[in-house]
């Protein structure tokens, strides 16, 4: 693959979409996807998207409704695997491994992958079990007391425990929006994932619980590879270090965020962040 | 502009309010309608079936001297089966009234009590000690005698046209104005099997068999009813054969269920050589008729858990099993309980499939097993409506609404759970 894959001045049509602009590849790659297809039956939804991701990145991923790139994201720990009729092809590996081996078991996948989803979905059971449900599942804690440490470090890392420490047991569907998308953050964490999907996880919550989400992931960043799709344009400048601009199930141009919003290179990224449509 | 447009809106709002209005008073009134037939309903039962629920006893001093009993070596225990119970009823009824002399009037006199009084003579000499001594006991009196005390034989009559004659009714006009005749609680109700004399005759076998059918019920069709729904709306590859299957419950929740005792009485009784008029085999008939709906609800039940559950669950790396058990059916279950009791309760209201497989037997001894003939509170109910007696009549509705008090147990507990265990998200 050649390190860029720029329309060619000479391409007769300047909004033209279907090949990518920008630099694919990344030093230290943590995730590396080549060529994906997705049908959702006959109709295709993602068309020959190729991405690389740095490992303690933040990839932002944007465009319009229906550009696929939640559908592109939730390839990335199979998830569209409970989706009937969703066909995937072409190549996804995570530090090597093919995602999509038929061989690959998705359950260690997803303990390395983890999911924050769109609308705060807290399990219907105490903050505490929230939390511990994962590294429960996956036999991570030897003890109650190791459990106990892991729910708190993961309480803290999602800037949660403050809040919720004196109301472990009762249920996390009583927290406010913004609080159960935080616990939800905590409850991926507690798995220890090295890779952490973001699916709009603001796009629900009011300004200031979006801040302390967009800050939390600032510092997760430290720890974690991040790849968050958005529907916010300001939100993927303030917390990506790369982003992706998808139109119609392409990849239209990738490049670091300052370039992408400061001088954007396609037509269509320009068009769009600029707010002439989108 | 704006103006017109606010008149327009005006012009049609008496419309839409009419509309509305017409709408809620058509609600109201099918409310109403069903009301009052449930009124009427309940009314009827109860006015009927109240008297099934007191029964007139004669009080009498019984001489239990060996003589009269024919008990003459009281450690044979032979004498003590065979001894003439009755007899010591009718002594005391002659000592009673000692100005009856003739053999018609003794005989009449002798009707007033039951005729299985003798019986509970039986029950009461099961404390040997009383040999000899003289007690003081209320005996039920016949079911003609009753249904005079409870108004249902009118007294106007011309003697000839009714079931109790004058000298009878003397009678009982004497006993009451002693105060030796009596309403008193009807305990023979609750504590008695099926008897062809009404005043001896009580539900408690009913109610055992019925007890002893739907364990057996819960135990076969909450488990297998509950591992197919699971099965069918989590497992299951969405082809053909499961389209299939899924019609064909979904047909066999509306099949007559009398078609089900049909069938266990060609496949439990007749292949498998399972005894007839047992509990078990009812349980396992009723079993048949209530999958369907089990199935159906409990599916139900776990389509309405949120995608967001399963997701977050598969997202954590959670297992398929792991995901259903640990998320999906502790949501679901309380849709599934309550599917699963109301289908208890129609199967304890279910006559027909129990007449195939023979519960439908009169059955004088309570069963004390699953495996001991049986009938139930529905077929009894049956057999009773079909009795010619008067009393009979207040006792199909007494054991009526025994009946419906289980059901309403049963749907209060149906509520009960759902609002106890329902889990918002």
């Amino acid at each position: 693959m050649v390190d860029t894959k720029s329309s060619s001045p000479t391409s007769s049509d300047p909004r033209d979409y279907r090949n990518t602009v920008g630099k694919i590849e990344v030093p230290n790659t943590k995730m590396s996807m080549r060529d994906v297809d997705v049908f959702y039956g006959d109709k295709q939804a993602v068309f020959g998207v190729d991405l690389d991701i740095a490992k303690n990145e933040v990839i932002a991923m944007i465009g319009p409704s229906g550009c696929g790139k939640s559908t592109f994201l939730r390839c990335m720990n199979r998830m569209n695997d409970t989706i009937e009729g969703c066909v995937v092809s072409g190549s996804l590996k995570l530090d090597d491994q093919d995602i999509y081996d038929p061989k690959l078991d998705v359950v260690p996948l997803r303990a390395r992958v983890g999911m924050v989803f769109q609308k705060p979905n807290p399990f219907p059971k105490s903050i505490y079990d929230n939390v511990a449900y994962g590294p429960q599942i996956h036999g991570l804690a030897s003890s109650r007391v190791e459990l106990d440490e892991i729910v708190e470090n993961s309480l803290r890392k999602a800037g949660l425990w403050n809040e919720a420490k004196d109301r472990l047991d009762q249920p996390g569907t009583g927290l406010s929006g913004g609080q159960q998308q935080r616990l939800c953050i905590a409850r991926t964490i507690a798995v220890s994932p090295e890779v952490i999907l973001m699916d709009e996880p603001c796009s629900a919550l009011d300004p200031i619980a979006t801040a302390r989400i967009e800050e939390l992931i600032d510092e997760l960043s430290a720890n974690f590879t991040i790849a968050i799709v958005t529907h916010s344009m300001q939100q993927a400048a303030r917390v990506s270090h790369r982003t992706a601009y998808f139109h119609l199930g392409y990849l239209v141009e990738i490049g670091a965020t300052d370039d992408i919003f400061t001088n954007p290179r396609h037509r269509l990224t320009e068009d769009y962040i600029t707010g002439r449509f989108g | 502009m704006s103006r017109s447009t606010i008149d327009i809106v005006n012009r049609n709002l008496a419309k839409r309010y009419a509309k509305e209005k017409r709408f809620r008073l058509f609600g109201l009134l099918s409310i109403l309608a069903g009301l009052t037939a449930l009124c009427f309903l309940l009314v009827t039962i109860v006015s009927n079936g109240w008297g099934a629920f007191t029964q007139s006893y004669i009080q009498l001093t019984l001489d239990l001297d060996p003589e009269t009993l024919s008990i003459t070596d009281p450690l044979d225990n032979d004498q003590w089966s065979y001894a003439n119970y009755t007899a010591v009823i009718k002594k005391s009824l002659r000592e009673r009234f000692p100005d009856i002399k003739s053999r018609k009037d003794k005989k009449r006199l002798y009707r007033i009590i039951s005729p299985g009084a003798g019986y509970q003579v039986n029950q009461l000499m099961h404390d040997r000690s009383l040999l000899g001594q003289t007690v003081t006991i209320w005996l039920p009196a016949d079911d003609d005698v009753d249904s005079v005390i409870k108004g249902h034989i009118d007294r106007n009559r011309p003697e000839n046209e009714r079931r109790v004659s004058d000298k009878t009714l003397a009678l009982i006009d004497e006993l009451v104005n002693s105060d030796q005749l009596q309403r008193k609680f009807n305990n023979v109700f609750f504590s008695a099997g099926d008897s062809s004399e009404p005043e001896q005759a009580g539900i408690k076998g009913a109610m055992l068999g019925s007890f002893f059918t739907l364990i057996v019920a819960l135990l076969l069709s909450f488990p297998i009813g509950i591992a197919a729904a699971i099965y069918l709306e989590e497992f299951a590859p969405k082809n053909k054969w499961t389209d299939f299957i899924e019609v064909n419950i979904n047909n066999l929740a509306a099949v007559p269920s009398i078609v089900f005792g049909l069938l266990g009485l060609a496949v439990f009784l007749n292949w498998f050589g399972l005894p007839r008029s047992v509990p078990l085999v009812g349980g396992i008939v009723l079993t048949l008729m209530t999958l369907p709906t089990i199935i159906i609800s409990s599916r139900v039940a776990l389509k309405s858990v949120p995608p967001s559950i399963r997701e977050a669950a598969l997202g954590l790396g959670a297992s398929k099993m792991q995901t259903i058990f640990d998320h999906v059916l502790p949501l679901a279950l309380p849709g599934m309980l309550t599917g699963g009791i109301i289908g208890m309760a129609q199967a304890l209201g279910e006559t027909a499939p129990l007449l195939m497989i023979g519960m439908v037997a009169f059955i004088v001894d309570i069963p004390g097993s699953f495996t001991d003939p049986a009938t139930v509170l529905p077929v009894q109910i049956f057999l009773w409506s079909d009795s010619p007696e008067r009393a009979f009549v207040e006792r199909t509705s007494g054991a009526i609404m025994v009946l419906l008090m289980f059901l309403i147990l049963m749907n209060s507990i149906a509520v009960l759970l759902r609002k106890r265990f329902e889990r918002r998200w």
